[in-house]
């Protein structure tokens, strides 16, 4: 087949730049083939090549005594003990998303498992953070149907439990709709699988679905802005299939037990080509693949089609020669195919012949190591004017403005599409604060959480990328979990502005703060650039993955909070209220800083809950709306009414951070007391829970009411 | 207690149903779909949830026609012990050992939940140690649990003792609120609920215990 001619519309058209295009033919020193030029684009885009993030990236803490791997593989791994490891990371699946809700969604998980199996761990636990324009905007409720119809599809009949995840809306989100998937998987730490390929003349295998023409250009797709064009570019979304993934996780595990598997890379974006370069790119070694070998379910496909299909459910793998039949047994077993399809070879070459014809031959080394990396301009983000008077409200009338807000309201009709018991395992399913499963057939379980305030990152990108740090180490430190480590999915709008890149800049840092403080470094993560559609950026989200142990179950807090019970309030309060929810939903305002984060307060006051677990019968972090809604948020889940004794908006709805609000009996109370002065952490007694009214100060109302609101509001507001 | 459990490709509560049945004091054994026979002497077979075949075509279709459940259908005519638990349910279905069909979902979405369940028969090994109008609570999980037949066939196995579980609150639209269903022997046991969901306090509950429990001392005391 003839492939077109390489010029300066087809390179615009494969998101080179006449800079980056330059760049490649220096390294190649010749014009390149159509395929060379499509390999290129896949391999140097922003989602495949970190270019605009990575000089940032490297900021990160990534280390710590409980970290076995951290960034740079298909996801980072942590020691939980016993010879066991928790592997995990978040990425995003946000254009694909968009432009077809139910797919996009759904091959978003499918990656993030397969990321996860690919290095030998069993999934166990998933989450979604999902991010969407106004609830009043034509296309949002269609995107929530779809994009929850989607996760639960893939991830019930795939069989993980979904146990946390967060669902805002906003209209920044109104033209990109942010899909941010969470997996975690259990392995023993003596069978971890990396992508480094090994041995020269070694088969490469080809493992799962067939090859057909979905997601032809996805990568590079997803490194662009959305304008008016955006339903031409329907055809480059995937199509997942959960069943076969199943079978091919289930494959994967019983081939690795066979010591057959060499390395082994999943195959997400840009397909064969990403990870057959990280293959070779990673152990040093050249690649050759036949494609007529390729199994596909398409006819006439070209070299330039299977080298950037991304067809969903496959895999690649270097195998161990001397087990070719036990390996081949294995996806036979499955049935799946399995098909040598290249070899390893010690110059650093890429080679791609199909049917005899050489189609690309690159050097190797050059396609991920000389990836171009800017430095790209950017500009501290201003500090926010500063908050004027907030009116003083109804406090009852503030609290259902939260509860009434779909961003507010109890998440139960996207909760109770997926399947969040499955395994049987599931200790806390989501709602309330972190999810929790046990690793099966220990003592121990693991705690997860997903966390951002995408505002406070718009009003101060440090503090805001600090603040997500620090609500998942409470979240975590809340049900009585050690928090472990963090994977990040940084959300923002095109970087080659320079305040959005400074946006970029500030959050990295400010999480970097926070990791270091709190001793969570960042093991895995993912940047997803460009979220703008007609020039419109989305807020800033770099939506924080977190993981807990939980060494024995006596450390678990999980109670809920009883008639009788004193409230009280750990950490300072001084009523921030800028950037509050309450100014956000009442008020329709986005005004004032975000709130500083002490991370000397956080670490002392996350200590104090953890060591004090068996004096807490029930405790929630506060993180935005308050006091008045975590207290709101306790009663409901307990069932039993509360009464506070303050009745400003300040103290009520304020969102200063390190805090936690306790629910105990009083000889547990007093100790607590006694507790905290000893340790240094503020703690007063704000209230307490009984009877069946939300009492703030002097103005009241039912619980039941309240709670019906709470309960229905999220349904209506998307049906 | 000897039980298999048969795993589909798709199966995802296989070991869930291996480890309640272990803890009624059960040996396990795992049972591939592409099976031709069953080991011998199994006092039980559990067909668990998941999503057989990926729930193509028809839920539970493609797997009631695999090789191993022409040796399951076999070993129920004998009058052999089998559970089909949500996607087994389905595929009991569907191999015709149990009436009826399971149609999608009223609300037409997939629906998770704990949900509360009255006991409707207590006849047979499975149910005898349940009390007849005891209301309990297990997980629903299902996309396809909306429990379909003809208004004679439902008045029928009512009158039969053969409606196990209604729900309290309908949570799918199956005809006269059944979530579970006996076959005429009450041998053959079909559920949407996941009863190996509940045999833990650390599920929030262990409703679903008496159903492994009660087949195991009815076998012990054989």
């Amino acid at each position: 087949m003839q492939e077109p001619e390489i010029t300066e519309e087809l390179i615009a058209a494969h998101g080179l730049s006449p800079d980056e295009y330059q760049r490649l033919l220096g390294i190649i020193g010749r014009e390149p083939t159509f395929t060379e030029l499509g390999i290129f684009s896949a391999m140097w885009n922003e989602h495949c090549s970190y270019k605009s993030s990575k000089k940032w990236l490297r900021t990160l803490p990534t280390e710590g005594p409980q970290v076995i791997c951290g960034p740079g593989e298909n996801a980072g791994i942590v020691d939980v003990g016993d010879g066991q490891c928790v592997v995990f990371k978040m990425e995003s699946h946000n254009h694909p998303s968009y432009i077809e809700p139910y797919q996009g969604a759904a091959t978003g998980v499918g990656g993030i498992l397969r990321d996860v199996f690919t290095m030998g761990a069993r999934p166990i636990a998933a989450m979604n953070s999902l991010s969407f324009g106004a609830i009043d905007h034509p296309k949002t409720k269609q995107l929530v149907s779809g994009v929850v119809g989607g996760v639960g599809g893939y991830g019930n009949c795939f069989g993980v439990p979904m146990i946390g995840g967060e669902v805002r809306f906003h209209p920044a989100y109104n033209g990109n709709c942010l899909v941010n998937a969470f997996a975690a998987g259990l392995a023993d730490t003596d069978k971890i699988f990396y992508s480094a390929a090994s041995g020269v003349g070694m088969p490469v295998v080809y493992l799962g679905a067939k090859t057909g023409r979905d997601g032809v250009g996805g990568a590079t797709m997803a490194s662009a802005e959305f304008d008016d064009t955006i339903e031409e570019k329907r055809p480059t979304v995937q199509v997942g299939d959960p069943f076969t993934e199943k079978r091919l996780m289930e494959a994967t595990l019983e081939l690795m037990a066979t010591g057959a598997v060499i390395s082994i890379q999943d195959m997400g974006a840009a397909g064969l080509t990403c990870s057959a370069v990280e293959m070779g790119d990673k152990g040093g070694l050249g690649v050759r693949l036949n494609l007529e070998d390729v199994p596909v379910r398409e006819e006439n496909m070209t070299a330039y089609e299977m080298m950037l299909s991304e067809s969903q459910e496959r895999m690649l793998m270097v195998l161990n020669p001397a087990l070719e039949s036990e390996a081949k047994a294995v996806f036979e077993k499955w049935d799946l195919d399995f098909a040598i399809v290249g070899e390893t070879i010690a110059e650093d070459r890429f080679l791609i012949m199909h049917n005899n014809s050489v189609m690309a031959d690159l050097p190797l080394k050059a396609l991920s190591g000389n990836a171009p990396e800017y430095d790209r301009p950017w500009v501290e983000t201003p500090a926010p004017a500063p908050l004027g008077d907030v009116p003083e409200v109804d406090p009852i009338d503030g609290l259902r403005a939260l509860i009434s807000s779909p961003n507010y309201a109890a998440k139960q009709w996207v909760y109770e599409q997926y399947d969040t018991q499955v395994m049987a395992d599931t200790l806390r399913a989501p709602g309330l604060g972190a999810g929790i499963v046990r690793i099966h057939g220990t003592q121990k379980s693991l705690a997860f959480t997903s966390d951002v305030t995408p505002r406070y990152v718009m009003a101060n990108p440090v503090e805001g990328g600090k603040q997500a740090v620090a609500e998942a180490y409470r979240n975590l430190c809340a049900v009585g979990a050690t928090p472990l480590a963090t994977t990040d999915n940084l959300n923002f709008g095109n970087p080659e502005k320079p305040e959005i890149m400074g946006q970029l800049v500030g959050a990295i840092k400010g999480i970097g703060a926070a990791v270091a403080a709190l001793d969570m470094p960042i093991v895995s993560g993912n940047v997803s650039l460009y979220n703008e559609t007609d020039g419109q950026g989305i807020l800033p989200t770099p939506t924080i993955g977190a993981v807990g142990l939980i060494a024995q179950p006596g450390d678990l807090i999980d109670g809920a909070a009883q008639t009788g019970h004193v409230a009280l309030l750990v950490g300072e309060t001084k009523g921030h209220m800028g950037q509050s929810a309450l100014l956000a939903e009442l008020f329709n305002q986005q005004q004032g800083d975000a709130p500083r984060i002490n991370l000397g307060a956080e670490k002392r006051h996350g200590d104090f809950i953890r060591a004090n677990h068996a004096l807490i019968h029930a405790v929630t972090d506060l993180a935005d709306g308050g006091l008045a809604l975590a207290a709101f948020e306790m009663a409901e889940a307990g069932g039993v009414g509360v009464s506070l004794d303050a009745s400003d908006t300040a103290t009520l709805f304020g969102e200063d951070q390190a805090r936690y609000l306790i629910a105990c009996d009083f000889d547990c109370a007093e100790a607590l007391m006694l507790a905290a002065a000893a340790a240094n952490v503020p703690i007063a007694t704000v209230g307490h829970f009984s009877g069946d009214q939300v009492t703030f100060g002097a103005a009241c109302a039912p619980l039941s009411e309240l709670s019906d609101i709470f309960r229905t509001a999220f349904a209506a507001a998307v049906a | 207690m000897r039980a298999g459990v048969i795993v589909f490709p798709g199966s995802n509560c296989d070991r869930d149903l291996a480890v309640a049945f272990r803890q009624a004091g059960a040996d396990v054994s795992m049972i591939w779909h592409k099976d031709v026979s069953l080991p011998d002497n199994l006092d039980v077979i559990g067909i668990p949830g998941g999503f057989s075949f990926g729930d193509y075509l028809r839920c539970g279709a493609i797997a009631a026609r695999s090789p191993i459940c022409s040796a399951v259908v076999e070993h129920a005519k004998r009058g052999g012990y089998v559970i089909g638990i949500c996607n087994g349910f389905q595929v009991l279905c569907e191999t015709g050992l149990l009436p009826g069909t399971l149609m999608r979902n009223s609300g037409i979405k997939f629906v998770c939940k704990t949900v509360g369940l009255r006991v409707q028969s207590t006849q047979g090994a499975f149910m005898q140690t349940y009390e007849t109008g005891q209301e309990i609570l297990m997980p629903v999980a299902h996309h396809d649990g909306n429990y379909t037949a003809e208004d004679d066939l439902i008045s029928r196995l009512d009158g039969e003792g053969r409606v196990a579980f209604r729900y309290l609150k309908n949570p799918n639209g199956s005809a006269d609120d059944i979530a579970g269903v006996l076959s005429a022997n009450k041998r053959v046991l079909g559920l949407m609920p996941h009863p190996e969901r509940a045999v833990d306090g650390a599920h929030g509950g262990t409703d679903g215990t008496a159903i492994f429990a009660g087949l195991a001392s009815v076998l012990e005391n054989a």
